[in-house]
C-alpha cells in the first residue's frame, strides 16, 4: 500500500514543527470555552439573591463540576500559551527563559490539582 | 591566526525600539489595546492564586463563605477587586475583538481603530458598574 506522507514532496512543510499553530488555535478555543462558562455562571448568579446555599448548589451537580473543571483547565492552558509568549518575547537568555517557562508549567499544574480539590469538595 | 580575530568587528545590533524611545513613542489606540491585553493577561496570571483562593473560600463551607465576605468588606481589598475586574473585562472585550480580527472581520485601518475605541467604550462602563456593585451602591 502506498501511504501519502505529509511533509514530503511538493506539499512539504518548510517551516517549523507547527507547535505555534496548535498554541494559536488552542488559545482561541479555550477563550471561547471560558466566555461560555462565564455566561453560564453569570446568568445563574445574576438572577436571584446570592447566598452560600445558591452558590454552592450551582456547583453541586456532577455536570457542573465537570464543566467548571474543563473551564479551569482551559484557563490554565490559555494562561500557559500567553505566559509562554511573554517569556519568549522579553526574556532572551535561554537559561532564564527555560527556568521561567518551567516554573510557569509547574505552577499551572499545581493550580490544576488545586482546582480539582476546590470543585470536588463542594 | 590571531590577526584575523583581532580585526573582527562586533556586529552592529539593530533594535526597533529602546526604552527612552518607548516613553515618547505615540502608540496608536489599537496598539494600546494590544499592550493592555498583554499586561492584563499577565496580571490575571499572577493573581490566579488569589482568584482560586477566593473560589475555594466561597465554596468550601458557609463559614468560609462568610469569612470571604468579611475579607471583601475591606476597602483596600475592594480596590484590588475593582482593578482585577477592570483587567479581566479589558482582557475579555479586547479578546473578543481579536477573535473577530482572526475571522478577518474589521481588519481595515478605519474599523480596527473604531473597534479599539469600542473596547474601551464597553469595558470601562462595565468596570464602572462592577465598581458600584463592589462598593455596595446597589
Amino acid at each position: 500500500m502506498v501511504h501519502s506522507v505529509p511533509g514530503i514532496g511538493s506539499k512539504r512543510l518548510v517551516v517549523g514543527a507547527h507547535y505555534g499553530l496548535a498554541g494559536f488555535i488552542g488559545q482561541r478555543v479555550t477563550s471561547i470555552v471560558l466566555t461560555l462558562w462565564l455566561l453560564l455562571v453569570g446568568v445563574s448568579v445574576l438572577f436571584g439573591p446570592l447566598s452560600y446555599e445558591t452558590w454552592a448548589a450551582l456547583f453541586a451537580p456532577l455536570w457542573m463540576k465537570v464543566v467548571s473543571l474543563i473551564a479551569l483547565l482551559s484557563l490554565l492552558y490559555h494562561a500557559w500559551i500567553g505566559m509562554r509568549n511573554i517569556w519568549m518575547d522579553y526574556i532572551s537568555p535561554v537559561w532564564a527563559r527555560l527556568s521561567l517557562q518551567t516554573i510557569t508549567v509547574l505552577w499551572l499544574i499545581a493550580c490544576a490539582v488545586w482546582s480539582v480539590q476546590i470543585l470536588w469538595r463542594v | 591566526m590571531s590577526s584575523f580575530t583581532a580585526e573582527k568587528q562586533p556586529r552592529p545590533k539593530f533594535r526597533n525600539i529602546n526604552f527612552p524611545l518607548l516613553l515618547t513613542y505615540r502608540l496608536p489606540l489599537p496598539g494600546v489595546v494590544s499592550i493592555m491585553h498583554r499586561i492584563s493577561g499577565a496580571a490575571l496570571f499572577l493573581l490566579l492564586p488569589l482568584l482560586l483562593w477566593m473560589l475555594d473560600l466561597s465554596l468550601m463551607s458557609e463559614i468560609s463563605f462568610e469569612r470571604l465576605r468579611g475579607i471583601t468588606a475591606n476597602v483596600l481589598f475592594k480596590l484590588l477587586l475593582v482593578l482585577l475586574i477592570w483587567g479581566f473585562l479589558h482582557h475579555l472585550v479586547a479578546g473578543i475583538r481579536y477573535l473577530l480580527l482572526d475571522l478577518h472581520l474589521g481588519i481595515d485601518l478605519k474599523s480596527a481603530r473604531a473597534s479599539a475605541i469600542a473596547v474601551y467604550a464597553v469595558s470601562l462602563p462595565l468596570t464602572f458598574i462592577a465598581a458600584l456593585k463592589v462598593f455596595g451602591v446597589f
